[in-house]
C-alpha cells in the first residue's frame, strides 16, 4: 500500500494554485517567445515549463511571487534544453531567422523587427535582464531571484543593455535588408507616441 | 507627483530644464523612453494573444494523471 506513489488526490490548494497558474500561461508565452526568439519553439518551451510547473506545485510556497517562480522555472528550462541541443544551434538560428520576417501583424511597423533583430545582437544575460525588466514589469529583485543572480549584476546588466540596444539602433549595426542606418530608431521614435497612449492605460 | 521616486522619474519631471541644460542627454532619455514603449508593447503584444488550447489541455490532463488516461489525443 505504501510502496505505490498514488497521487495526491485533488485538494482546494491545487485547485487555487492551478487558477493562478492558468492566468500566468500568457505572460510565460511571452517570455518563451523572447528567450527562443520562435513562436513554435516557444509555446514548446511554455509548455513544457507548465507542466514542471504543475508537478512541482508542492515545493510552492503559497503567497510568495508565482510568476517570479514560473518564470524561473521556465528560464532553467530553456538553458537545459539548450545545452542539451547544442547541435541544433543552427536550425534555431535559422528558425529565429525565419520568425524575424515573419511579423504577423499588419498593423507592426518596421520598428518592431528592428528592435527584435537589435535584441538578438546582445549578449544572452543582457537581453533577459532587460526584457524582464524593461518588458515583463519585474522589479529588479525579482528579475535577480529569476536568474538566479546577485540584484547588483542584474542592474548593471539592464544598463548595459539598454546602452547597447540604444547604440546598436542608432547605427544600424545589425542584419538590415538595405534601409538607411538611422531609419530603426526613427521608426521607434515615431511609434512611441502611438503606442504609449493605449499602453500606460 | 509629491515625491522624486527614482531618479528616471525625476528626470521626467524635470524635463524642460535638462533639454535646457543637456540637450544630449534629454535626447537619449527620449530614445530610451521610446525603446522601452517598443520593447513593453512587443511583449504585451504576446501577452495580449489567445491562449493555444493545447495549454489548457495539460492541466486538464494533469486532473486524470492519476486515474485511467483519457485515451484522446
Amino acid at each position: 500500500m505504501r510502496g505505490s506513489t498514488a497521487p495526491k488526490p485533488p485538494s482546494s490548494d491545487d485547485e487555487g494554485f492551478k487558477k493562478q497558474l492558468v492566468t500566468l500561461i500568457p505572460h510565460l508565452r511571452a517570455f518563451a517567445r523572447t528567450l527562443t526568439g520562435d513562436a513554435t519553439a516557444a509555446d514548446d518551451l511554455a509548455q513544457d515549463a507548465l507542466m514542471k510547473a504543475w508537478d512541482a506545485r508542492a515545493s510552492y510556497q503559497m503567497g510568495t511571487n508565482m510568476k517570479a517562480w514560473t518564470f524561473m522555472i521556465l528560464r532553467n528550462q530553456f538553458y537545459s534544453e539548450k545545452r542539451r541541443s547544442w547541435r541544433q544551434s543552427q536550425l534555431d538560428q535559422e528558425a529565429a531567422e525565419r520568425t524575424l520576417v515573419a511579423v504577423d501583424d499588419p498593423e507592426a511597423p518596421v520598428a518592431l523587427d528592428e528592435l527584435r533583430q537589435a535584441l538578438d545582437a546582445l549578449p544572452a544575460e543582457q537581453r533577459e535582464a532587460l526584457i524582464l525588466v524593461g518588458a515583463g514589469g519585474f522589479a529588479y529583485e525579482e528579475a535577480a531571484e529569476i536568474c538566479q543572480c546577485a540584484v547588483g549584476t542584474v542592474k548593471s546588466r539592464v544598463s548595459r543593455a539598454r546602452k547597447s540596444l540604444l547604440g546598436i539602433l542608432e547605427s544600424g549595426g545589425y542584419a538590415r535588408d538595405g534601409r538607411a542606418a538611422g531609419d530603426a530608431m526613427r521608426s521607434i521614435l515615431a511609434d512611441a507616441d502611438r503606442l504609449s497612449g493605449p499602453l500606460r492605460t | 507627483m509629491p515625491k522624486d521616486m527614482s531618479e528616471d522619474k525625476g528626470a521626467s519631471r524635470k524635463r524642460g530644464e535638462t533639454a535646457r541644460k543637456e540637450p544630449r542627454l534629454e535626447e537619449a532619455r527620449l530614445r530610451q523612453q521610446a525603446i522601452g514603449v517598443r520593447l513593453r508593447h512587443m511583449f504585451e503584444e504576446v501577452v495580449n494573444e489567445p491562449v493555444p488550447d493545447d495549454f489548457l489541455e495539460i492541466l486538464r490532463r494533469a486532473d486524470d494523471k492519476g486515474g485511467p488516461e483519457g485515451g484522446r489525443s
